[in-house]
């Protein structure tokens, strides 16, 4: 018998605290893109685990939805990446402040 | 239920991703080289795809692995080294003051709610779905996730070829270096 969907659940709760808290903590723009990797992955894994539980196969097909927006969401993240780069040579989002009020 | 009512084999396969996923994450927030955070998400995705594996969702796990590992940490690889290196960034400098404590206090907040939720609720103690045929064990559901895909879920499946192509001409906008096009250039 599998382990309980419990124990996957609250693995992927300690993930999304931990990809939040990089998240609002790295000042360095690509590592708040893995931030943001660690949660989206720590919400397929929940999403994976309700589909085992529930037995449904709606959970996996969401999961390769989500995977699909990461890898675009990636690909214009890093393209806006490049672009700040070449105008600042920096990618810490502390010197992006123009909009400040 | 005891944990000693379940098969020591899925234990020890969770124990296995639950570190791969937790060491791998706790890499990439607190090394100071990106290449380092990158190879440490590499371990993480891992780490899930063991949990996928572990969950039969086959498909997922070897989607994880080809697109995650091998394209999308590849892409941040890839703009690491055509950025060069932001060494001087250091962990230990706090630019906003009590920026980790609320940061650390909101996080673990939202994580024991999550927590007290999840091991307390009744709705993950085996309810099942009545919408559609039982899941199969396995690599089994591979067929089933392929129906769903391309007959319940058919306009969202177009929808992310729309989205990918839009993702893909963006970023290739945005990573362009401009030309300064002087009126003697566009002559005829």
């Amino acid at each position: 018998m599998n382990v309980p969907a419990a124990w996957y659940l609250i693995l992927a709760a300690l993930l999304f605290g931990i990809g939040a808290f990089g998240f609002l903590t790295r000042r360095s723009a690509l590592i708040m893109f893995m931030c943001i990797e660690l949660m989206l992955n720590a919400v397929t894994l929940t999403f994976v685990t309700f589909s085992r539980t529930m037995s449904d196969i709606a959970g996996q097909a969401s999961v390769f939805f989500v995977m699909v927006v990461a890898a675009a969401e990636v690909t214009v993240g890093l393209g806006i990446v490049v672009a700040v780069f070449r105008r600042r040579s920096s990618t810490s989002v502390d010197e992006l402040s123009e909009l400040k009020g | 239920m005891t944990a000693a009512a379940y098969a020591v084999p899925s234990i020890l396969v969770f124990v296995t991703a639950a570190l791969l996923i937790l060491v791998g994450a706790l890499g990439v927030i607190s090394v100071k080289n990106p290449v380092h955070a990158a190879l440490s998400l590499i371990m993480t995705l891992f780490g899930v795809a063991v949990a996928f594996v572990a969950q039969s969702a086959d498909f997922l796990a070897a989607v994880q692995i080809i697109v995650y590992a091998g394209a999308i940490v590849v892409l941040f690889l890839f703009v690491i080294m055509f950025l060069g290196v932001d060494r001087n960034m250091s962990v230990s400098v706090e630019p906003l003051v009590g920026q980790r404590a609320f940061a650390a206090s909101g996080v673990v907040i939202t994580v024991a709610g999550l927590i007290t939720l999840m091991a307390t609720s009744h709705w993950v103690s085996g309810a099942t779905s009545v919408s559609g045929a039982a899941l199969a064990s396995g690599s089994g559901n591979v067929k089933q996730l392929g129906t769903a895909v391309f007959t319940t879920y058919l306009f969202a499946f177009e929808a992310t070829a729309a989205l990918l192509i839009i993702a893909v001409v963006g970023a290739v906008l945005l990573a362009r270096r401009e030309r300064h096009v002087t009126p003697e250039e566009v002559t005829p």
